[in-house]
């Protein structure tokens, strides 16, 4: 039963932008011009944009009350798998909204721009000396999209190359699905691999699939099981062989910093997320940031413009016939990077390298305390994060979907799940290092509490979450009936 | 470290429940030759006290402050942004939030992802929107993309040299591994893009032209779209300001089948070029070959209104190789901001404040062609405009300059033989005050 404007408690209802408001109102204040109206022809206008008119209290109202339908990290513990969902520093924000930095124009010469660039450049030298790689690109403005660019400079490597035009890549079964997507936007036909009973890759099996036609490997390591690559060094090698490239998958960075050198390991290319690794916050889906690192020999052919320095002068670089090109039209998501470029100098090298322990720490230290209750199917030691299976639960017809929702009621949001796809009913738990012993412990007790619910009251678990605004959403209609506007 | 709340005792608890030593132990799988062997070379970790005064020394090195009025557009636009804005979205449920892959604890994200997609589709004249690309560049690239898997046999895509110059070069490094072909459409001395090459052209999947274009030009999109359907191709309609369609004509209602353009306008600031948001939308018949996320309407179990993430088979973590892009993270937060700047504006300011830009860039346009500046284009445009001058401008610039002034972007290295023709752009951030300074300025 619904009683004025709330649903429940504090959780207000709210309608839709255009189901509010009056035609005349207005929530920005524009000012009264201060010069004469110019002629124009009446063929070349139209009717304007059919908007609602909204006070500002009502446009307040509406964006707080959405904002309290959200979860985020700062509301709790967000254990979402392959998305390091580790807290966001507020620091950060101040410094990205630094007005100088904000109006910073980017079609501006560079003698005016030296403050924004500068950053750019520091950037480009840190997280190069992070991942072990020579040269950096902060241009792509997501993690699939520096996967593109590593793909199009995989290409413009192998044309470079002469001889036959390769038409393969090799694509482990545990990839991102960005990864088969990204690759395939450059005309590469993904190879796909088993992944072996450890979890891993099979040098063997690398061995016999790799050959001349194909352009290299895309490797995710630590993997999307949460396993380091153990082979990584091998597989690079037999790769490097018959000419091809490898693909470094730095999403699962977080794992490895100041532990894992990358260029050791045999990663030509590598693309971070500066939106996980690096405390950039995700806001609901965007903006990332997707900075590309590659080894000396591919420098020539990463995305442009980059910034270098003389000694006094920042500049962007002039023409660099071989580079792949711009992939953005301007920087990339240049707010983005301010904040990245804040997090790695308050944390420098030792607290960098410690983010990444205490993630293992924390992931190791979830799996231990949850494999009595959790099917694990690769009972190995884990890095950043733990992938479990709905197999026990199944028995009782409870599935990893009906676990995640009741997680929602008990007040965390739920892992990823139903990935990797090699496990079926995968429930993937990354809880990063942000999060204190204390809430591990809770979480694990609420956890273990849903496994005996599984049990003991299935139908609780089928009709989960009871505790927000909406019950379970209907998807399947969603996606037959497409209502995609008002 | 404030981030990190492990003590040394919950690190040795932790260690024993799960049965290692120490960390040199829990790193066990990595092998000795992967690993990092030395410390990173990295500054030393900075207090907040220390990071703001190494921040506040890069800020000094910015000639260009928040108090210099910029003249200049050519794909970010400097708008007034109303408190409002950056007040409730800085709200950490919105920020913190990652995409929303389990709705009933996103509505707030996705409701306000339905909104965005509604405003967008009505101001751009298209039915279905999506919930953002990268920017207005990458848009474009995937706009033509778009259009070659609808023609699917066509092999050859075009785009007028009016488009932003960075636009088309984005362009270039997404089809450059791919066989398909581009050819660029020249303009004409109007400043509008030249159609009538199109008549001999075959095999061409998609055609795209901005509106306004590079050069602010106001193109004939009627036209465009009548000589782009006439070659069998998709119109593909741009833009870099769509502040233009509170006043003038959109794409979509002018016969655009796909709409792509930047968005930075709609309450984000220039931000050095980033992140603004993609704009991109389409006619329906085109939805299911549409790259990017789309949030759809449905019901919760008591029938409820909510909203989910939907026709996911394009996307790649479902169709993977075969998925309409590989877009996953997009502007997300961005695009919220652009639904609120517009829920802001509502209809009835969206149209006040597009004719205000509108006057104060054609009192621009008016007083430098009286101070002696040469209109270059004839045709009507928003907001931006190309003057050539006779003698050198250099001198002007810098007596601007001075005045907090940045007036006019030289073209002279994006066209060749515009060597002393300059972009301006005007928006309603720009006093009529400094607009008699510029005129003045250049008169001297």
């Amino acid at each position: 039963m619904r009683n004025g404007p709330g649903n429940s408690g504090l959780i207000m209802d709210e309608p839709l932008l255009w189901e509010k408001g009056k035609k005349g109102r207005n929530g920005m204040s524009i000012s009264a011009s201060d010069v004469p109206e110019a002629p124009i022809a009446d063929e070349l206008c139209g009717e304007g944009p059919d908007f609602p008119d909204l006070s500002e209290v009502e446009v307040v109202r509406h964006y707080t009350r959405l904002s309290q339908w959200n979860f985020g990290v700062d509301t709790g513990m967000y254990p979402l798998g392959s998305c390091t969902m580790k807290y966001n520093p507020k620091i950060n924000e101040k410094h990205a909204a630094a007005e100088v930095f904000t109006a910073a124009h980017p079609m501006l010469d560079d003698e005016y721009c030296q403050g924004t660039l500068r950053i750019i450049y520091e950037l480009q030298n840190y997280l190069a000396e992070i991942t072990g790689l020579d040269a950096v690109s902060v241009q792509p403005a997501a993690g699939a999209h520096g996967e593109m660019a590593g793909m199009l400079i995989f290409e413009a490597y192998h044309q470079s190359k002469g001889g036959k035009k390769r038409t393969k890549i090799l694509m482990p079964d545990t990839a991102h699905g960005t990864n088969p997507a990204s690759a395939a936007l450059c005309g590469y036909k993904p190879v796909p691999i088993k992944t072996g009973t450890r979890g891993i890759l099979k040098v063997d099996e690398i061995r016999e699939l790799m050959d001349e036609e194909t352009a290299g490997i895309m490797i995710t390591n630590p993997n999307t099981l949460g396993l380091f690559e153990e082979n990584i060094r091998e597989i690079a090698d037999i790769v490097h062989g018959k000419g091809g490239l490898v693909y470094g998958d730095g999403a699962n960075m977080n794992a490895i910093m100041g532990i894992v050198d990358l260029k050791r390991c045999g990663v030509d290319v590598l693309h971070l997320n500066l939106h996980k690794t690096f405390s950039t916050p995700h806001g609901g889906g965007g903006p990332g940031a997707g900075p590309v690192c590659v080894v000396k020999e591919l420098e020539k052919f990463l995305p442009t413009p980059r910034v270098e320095f003389d000694g006094s002068v920042y500049r962007t670089e002039g023409d660099r016939p071989d580079s792949i090109g711009r992939m953005h039209g301007f920087h990339g998501n240049y707010g983005v990077l301010i904040r990245a470029f804040s997090y790695i100098l308050t944390m420098g090298a030792e607290y960098l390298k410690k983010a990444s322990q205490y993630a293992v720490l924390n992931a190791s230290y979830v799996k231990v305390k949850l494999k009595d209750y959790l099917h694990l199917p690769f009972d190995r030691p884990c890095m950043h994060e733990a992938v479990f299976s709905d197999k026990k639960q199944q028995e009782h017809k409870v599935s990893t979907l009906d676990m995640a929702k009741r997680l929602m009621d008990c007040g965390y949001h739920p892992p990823t799940i139903y990935f990797p796809l090699v496990v079926s009913g995968a429930i993937m738990i990354e809880p990063t290092e942000t999060e204190s012993l204390e809430e591990l412990d809770v979480f694990i007790d609420v956890f273990r509490q849903i496994a005996a619910e599984a049990e003991s009251d299935p139908e609780l678990l089928h009709s989960s979450p009871h505790r927000f605004k909406v019950k379970r959403l209907d998807e399947t209609q969603a996606a037959r009936n497409p209502c995609l506007r008002g | 470290m404030r981030y990190l709340p492990h003590t040394d005792e919950d690190i040795r608890n932790m260690f024993d429940a799960i049965g290692v030593k120490d960390f040199e132990e829990l790193f066990m799988t990595v092998p000795k030759s992967c690993r990092y062997d030395k410390e990173m070379a990295l500054p030393e970790p900075k207090t907040e006290w220390d990071l703001d005064r190494y921040m506040a020394e890069i800020q000094s090195m910015m000639k260009i402050t928040p108090d210099h009025t910029v003249l200049i557009g050519a794909g970010r636009y400097q708008h007034y942004i109303p408190s409002s804005i950056p007040s409730v979205l800085g709200r950490s449920e919105f920020l913190t939030a990652y995409t929303p892959y389990q709705p009933e604890m996103a509505q707030g994200t996705l409701q306000g992802l339905f909104e965005y997609q509604t405003l967008t589709a009505r101001l751009l004249g298209v039915d279905v929107a999506n919930a953002s690309m990268y920017d207005g560049a990458s848009a474009l690239a995937e706009a033509l993309l778009m259009g070659l898997r609808v023609a699917r046999k066509k092999n050859r895509v075009a785009m007028s040299a009016a488009i932003h110059p960075h636009f088309r070069e984005v362009v270039r490094t997404y089809l450059r591994p791919t066989e398909f072909e581009i050819i660029e459409l020249p303009f004409s001395e109007d400043g509008r893009t030249d159609f009538s090459s199109l008549a001999d052209e075959e095999d061409l999947a998609a055609v795209a032209v901005q509106s306004p274009n590079f050069f602010g030009v106001v193109e004939d999109m009627e036209a465009a779209a009548e000589a782009i359907h006439q070659a069998g191709a998709l119109y593909v309609g741009s833009f870099s300001e769509p502040m233009a369609f509170g006043l003038l004509k959109n794409p979509g209602d002018a016969g655009a089948d796909i709409v792509c353009g930047e968005g930075q306008s709609f309450g984000m600031p220039s931000s050095f070029g980033g992140p603004g948001l993609g704009m991109f939308g389409c006619k329906n018949k085109y939805v299911r070959n549409l790259p990017g996320r789309l949030v759809g309407e449905t019901t919760d179990l008591d029938g409820n209104r909510g909203y989910v993430l939907t026709l996911a088979t394009r996307e790649q973590h479902i169709r993977r190789e075969k998925a309409t892009s590989n877009i996953c993270s997009n502007q997300g937060i961005c695009t919220i901001t652009a639904a609120m700047y517009m829920a802001s504006l509502g209809g009835t300011g969206f149209r006040k404040l597009a004719r205000l830009n509108y006057d104060k860039s054609e009192y621009l346009k008016r007083g430098l062609q009286d101070a002696g500046g040469d209109l270059c284009f004839s045709s009507p445009t928003y907001n931006e405009f190309v003057i050539e001058f006779k003698d050198d401008f250099g001198p002007v610039q810098k007596r601007l300059m001075e005045q907090k002034i940045v007036a006019g972007l030289s073209l002279a290295k994006y066209y060749p033989g515009f060597d002393n023709r300059y972009l301006f752009c005007v928006t309603e951030t720009a006093s009529k005050e400094v607009l008699d300074t510029v005129i003045s300025e250049v008169k001297k």
